[in-house]
């Protein structure tokens, strides 16, 4: 029966990330605590403050027929490599579910940041007759959820959260109520970003966002530690298949591990930066925990958003001591991987996903003294083997959007 | 001027650059729609690339007429010089 409290398992999980091609790879280098950060080379970079980037391991034109990848905005090429490898694993593509019941909640933070920039080199120097006509479908924002519709043939809705930085996990937070509501049967979630290019590198420079440390790639993102100054821009793709648990268990899928609930707020203070007091992410939190009928106890673990900001992390960390406590263990996946933006809460899901599946948690990379303000127990230095039952995972987006995502074990 | 010959050899490197078609597949009865799946968004990008490669813009009033391989080499003759 499918009702507003039915189960939702994840049955598939696929990644490409500055740490790997795929989830094996990613979760390796994340526990052996293996950085994917570099300095640019390129000329242009030269004068900028901001020099640092996390691309993807893997480039995703290798992985998919040259004349489609073309015809695909980089984004949306991570996105549909990350989405096939979730549909194999997920053994649903063998099933015979109808295409009306499949569906995709799929996000990006900034969309086709680099086919909008290219062709607009390309109308300055050639003129609008050489624009491409696909400039528009790789550009627009949706564009990733629908190649992904497209590349495993989901009719059953295509959507497309917009979020800043909390688009992935967002994705997530709408999978759970297609399936609670019996909108779909199998819903593919996750997100995608791409946009290492000068433009959106000056703007977050502007923002005063953006690590400086220039000379010290490997140690550049450091959340929770003292001496933090920024993000590092990263780029992937992260997705995973969803299934009420009753339909997963009668095709008998491999289920990871429940989705379990779910939380979203809006901070309403500021429209890039978090509420330093962390009351909104903490209202997240605490709905997620509510709609998973947990109690905060057996939170063990939160998958933190932690970008390594200066205002930031402390506010993430009051939000978690104030809805969950002092007792979870936490980890920031961005300190290895950089900030994925729209992908993070996806690609950070899959992570906290694991970590309960396995009992074991990936190192926070560069935290040498931890601030004042977090006074919480961070994992550093090396992965920490805990048993888990429930982990959070964190995901904030400029414009105050607050997504909390609860992970159960089965 | 490019001979007929020449102009399919040509217009098959570019339906097997835009398009992915192999070039043995872009004989003149072929239909792009129909038989070499070219959607209207890759026939504009061919259209760009035919004018590169030889010169002959096609108007887009005329691009709707091209149904074949063969409609756009006779376009091609037609028009070149």
């Amino acid at each position: 029966m499918s009702t507003s409290t039915s189960d939702v398992v994840v049955t598939g999980l696929g990644a490409t990330t500055p740490l790997g091609g795929d989830v094996a790879s990613t979760w390796e280098a994340l526990l052996a605590g293996r950085s994917g950060v570099s300095r640019i080379t390129d000329d242009w970079a030269k004068e900028y403050p901001a020099q640092l980037v996390a691309r993807m391991a893997s480039d995703p034109v290798e992985q998919l027929d040259r004349v489609r990848a073309r015809r695909l905005d980089r984004s949306q090429q991570a996105a549909v490599v990350a989405a096939q490898q979730a549909w194999e694993d997920s053994g649903a593509a063998q099933l015979d579910v109808a295409p009306e019941r499949i569906a995709v909640v799929f996000g990006t933070g900034i969309g086709g940041a680099l086919t909008l920039l290219g062709q607009d080199d390309i109308l300055e120097e050639k003129g609008p007759k050489r624009v491409s006509p696909f400039t528009i479908p790789m550009l627009m924002p949706n564009g990733p959820a629908a190649a992904v519709g497209l590349a495993i043939g989901a009719k059953g809705g295509v959507h497309a959260p917009v979020s800043a930085c909390a688009s992935g996990a967002e994705a997530v937070r709408w999978g759970l109520d297609l399936l609670r509501f019996d909108r779909a049967d199998v819903v593919l979630v996750g997100g995608t970003e791409a946009c290492i290019h000068p433009l959106p590198m000056a703007g977050f420079a502007a923002m005063r966002a953006m690590s400086t440390r220039n000379d010290e790639p490997g140690r550049a993102s450091r959340p929770f530690d003292k001496a933090r100054d920024g993000f590092v821009l990263g780029e992937g793709s992260g997705i995973m298949v969803l299934e009420r648990e009753e339909f997963a268990r009668a095709r008998g899928a491999t289920v990871y591990g429940r989705l379990a609930g779910i939380g979203t707020s809006a901070d309403g203070h500021h429209i890039t930066a978090p509420d330093p007091t962390g009351s909104g992410a903490s209202r997240a939190i605490a709905a997620a925990l509510r709609t998973a009928g947990i109690d905060a106890a057996d939170v063990g673990h939160v998958n933190c958003h932690a970008t390594s900001t200066p205002v930031g992390d402390v506010a993430e960390a009051a939000a978690i001591r104030a809805a969950i406590g002092d007792h979870p263990v936490l980890t920031a996946p961005k300190s290895a991987m950089g900030h994925l933006l729209g992908a993070a809460g996806a690609v950070e899901s899959i992570a906290a996903m694991l970590s309960v599946r396995e009992g074991i948690i990936p190192p926070t990379l560069n935290l040498e003294r931890l601030d004042e303000g977090v006074q919480l127990d961070v994992a550093a230095g090396e992965a920490r083997k805990v048993e888990l039952t429930a982990a959070v995972n964190d995901a904030f987006g400029f414009g105050g959007h607050n997504v909390a995502l609860v992970f159960t074990a089965v | 001027m490019a001979s007929t010959q020449e102009i399919q050899a040509g217009l098959g490197e570019i339906l097997e650059e835009v398009a992915g078609v192999t070039p043995a597949d872009a004989t003149p009865e072929k239909s792009f729609t129909e038989d070499l799946d070219v959607d209207s968004l890759s026939m504009v990008e061919i259209a760009t690339a035919v004018e590169d490669k030889f010169g002959v813009a096609i108007p887009d009033d005329e691009l709707g007429n091209i149904k074949t391989v063969g409609d756009a080499i006779s376009f091609i003759e037609k028009n070149q010089g």
